[in-house]
């Protein structure tokens, strides 16, 4: 990228968060986001009641769940509002490359997470008011959430580049995130290793190894792996391949 | 500037274009006709390096839009069909953002846009969302994006569909105006615009090229053109057609309404005939009969016969 490509993918990220900001959209997914993480924190997770200053069990445990509904909430305009407007007509026809595009979208969206997280920040200053947390679990534990929601958003950046309808793309999305959260989850995966032979459970360890979850899992606990980490970010980059190749074939 | 060799794409099993090529050089206005259907947006989308062709190449300001098209896309503004916006926009802030993807930032950006609000009649609405503007506005704001980094090289896809005909006629001089400097194609499929404003025009039907030529060229091959129309009163029709056809020069007559008092008919010269030579013996003949001759003009042939005689309507086939 050349300081004339930075600037193109500037204008349209820019672009594209002041769309999210101009948008009502926006601030009620950021409510929504904010109640249900403090609402299942403090009622489902017990957070006060657990008398114990982290927050993996009582917080983290419960944002694949929010983001698999919330994600592609903010993410399915990303390429079907597009569609539907025509305005791709225009803007894989100005100098830019499709990647820069897709780049540049998916970082608007990234974006809102992040406001998203860091305004869940409040839960923090009350964990260090009320004791003494260790920081490392705290701090692996937002990177495997913002994570998380960026695989979610980048599997929605993908389906939305097949349809022009959003209902659409956000059905497909939730489904595609919740199976792909589902076949990670512990108590799943032991149950369905139960009733399986022996040999079975090789396969089953292995697919819910491809799973959202199960890296999300021992990052929220605090034990931050390259390997987690390195995962998402090829979730990521291959939902983005998925995009482009998504974009071109509703050319062809 | 623009140079298309056998442009062929195929959409599943439909051949929506088939070896189509053209060339357009600086100061040329291309009128791109053809019925609904025929291609003329296919060939565009994919001259603007929105679709790729199945076969064939494209080069746009002497680069290969296929090979490099970020470098081609420089050169090119263009319309799409149904001029598509960002509803959650301003105008200005819109244009703005093109601006800005096309390279244009800070004082060239500001002169860029001032420029284009002000040849597109936009500066009353400059601040007004883009969903709330009436279709003639929202055209006219996409138009501006296609030309706000002035290319060389413009791509409108019927560029006056929806407008009314103030509007109409203000968009066609604009189109005349900028084809002095630019290579501009545009699609239509009214037939008086591509009189008003195109230096050359193709007709597509089918996917394919089926006329080539400046608006009189093409006028030419209209089944009626150099005929002359001739009314006459003063006799009955009969006499006056039998009359008529014995002056030499006068291959045939055909009667368009003959009566007891009078006779409006087309008279159709020899091929080596002079239409004027003909009209004029006509007329010397009417003195002579002492016939009241109404009207003798000779016809120009119109652009939407020979449309008719060459592409064939969706509903014949």
């Amino acid at each position: 990228m050349n300081q004339n490509d930075i600037q193109k993918v500037w204008a349209l990220y820019k672009r594209e968060f002041l769309s999210y900001v101009n948008s009502p959209v926006l601030y009620v997914i950021l409510v929504i986001f904010l109640l249900a993480t403090m609402g299942f924190a403090f009622l489902f997770g017990r957070f006060l009641d657990s008398n114990n200053a982290s927050l993996g069990q009582a917080f983290f445990f419960w944002h694949p769940w929010i983001y698999v509904v919330l994600a592609p909430a903010v993410g399915m305009r990303l390429w079907s509002e597009e569609h539907r407007l025509g305005t791709i007509e225009l803007l894989l026809t100005m100098p830019i490359s499709p990647w820069h595009a897709i780049l540049a979208k998916f970082k608007a969206a990234a974006t809102v997470w992040f406001i998203a997280l860091a305004l869940t920040m409040p839960i923090v200053f009350t964990v260090f008011y009320l004791g003494e947390p260790d920081r490392g679990p705290i701090i692996t534990g937002y990177v495997a959430s913002y994570f998380y929601a960026l695989g979610c958003l980048a599997v929605t950046s993908a389906v939305s580049a097949f349809t022009r309808s959003q209902v659409v793309c956000f059905i497909v999305s939730v489904a595609v995130c919740l199976t792909l959260t589902l076949i990670g989850y512990p108590g799943i995966v032991d149950f369905v290793v139960n009733g399986l032979p022996g040999w079975g459970e090789a396969v089953v360890r292995f697919i819910s190894y491809l799973s959202f979850m199960d890296h999300f899992y021992e990052m929220s606990k605090g034990i931050f792996v390259v390997r987690d980490v390195l995962y998402f970010i090829s979730v990521i980059v291959v939902a983005l391949l998925v995009t482009a190749s998504g974009l071109r074939s509703k050319r062809a | 500037m623009i140079q298309v060799q056998d442009l062929k794409k195929i959409f599943g099993t439909k051949v929506a274009v088939d070896g189509v090529s053209f060339k357009v050089e600086k100061g040329e206005v291309l009128g791109f006709l053809g019925p609904n259907g025929a291609g003329k947006s296919t060939t565009m989308r994919m001259v603007t390096g929105y679709f790729e062709p199945t076969a064939g190449s494209i080069s746009v300001g002497g680069i290969d839009m296929l090979v490099e098209p970020e470098k081609a896309k420089k050169f090119l503004g263009y319309l799409p069909e149904n001029a598509p916006l960002y509803s959650d926009m301003t105008v200005a802030s819109f244009l703005g953002f093109c601006a800005e993807i096309r390279g244009l930032t800070g004082a060239a950006r500001t002169k860029a846009l001032d420029r284009v609000l002000d040849l597109c009649f936009l500066d009353s609405v400059r601040n007004q969302s883009v969903d709330t503007l009436s279709k003639g506005y929202r055209h006219r704001t996409c138009f501006a994006q296609s030309i706000i980094h002035d290319p060389e090289v413009l791509i409108l896809d019927e560029p006056t569909d929806g407008l009314d005909p103030n509007q109409k006629h203000e968009v066609r001089s604009m189109i005349k105006r900028m084809g002095e400097n630019k290579a501009i194609i545009f699609s239509t499929h009214i037939l008086e615009e591509v009189e008003a404003a195109c230096s050359r025009a193709i007709i597509i039907d089918r996917g394919r090229v089926v006329a080539d030529g400046t608006p009189a060229q093409l006028k030419e091959r209209s089944p009626n053109a150099g005929s002359l129309r001739v009314v006459i009163r003063g006799a009955s029709g009969g006499s006056i057609k039998e009359e008529i056809s014995k002056t030499s020069g006068v291959q045939r007559v055909e009667a368009i309404e003959s009566t007891e008092t009078g006779l409006v008919a087309r008279v159709l010269p020899g091929k080596t005939q002079q239409a004027g030579d003909v009209a004029a013996a006509i007329a010397g003949l009417a003195v002579a009969k002492n016939w009241k001759l109404q009207d003798l003009h000779q016809e120009e042939g119109r652009l939407d016969e020979i449309f008719r005689s060459i592409t064939r309507s969706d509903t014949v086939a």
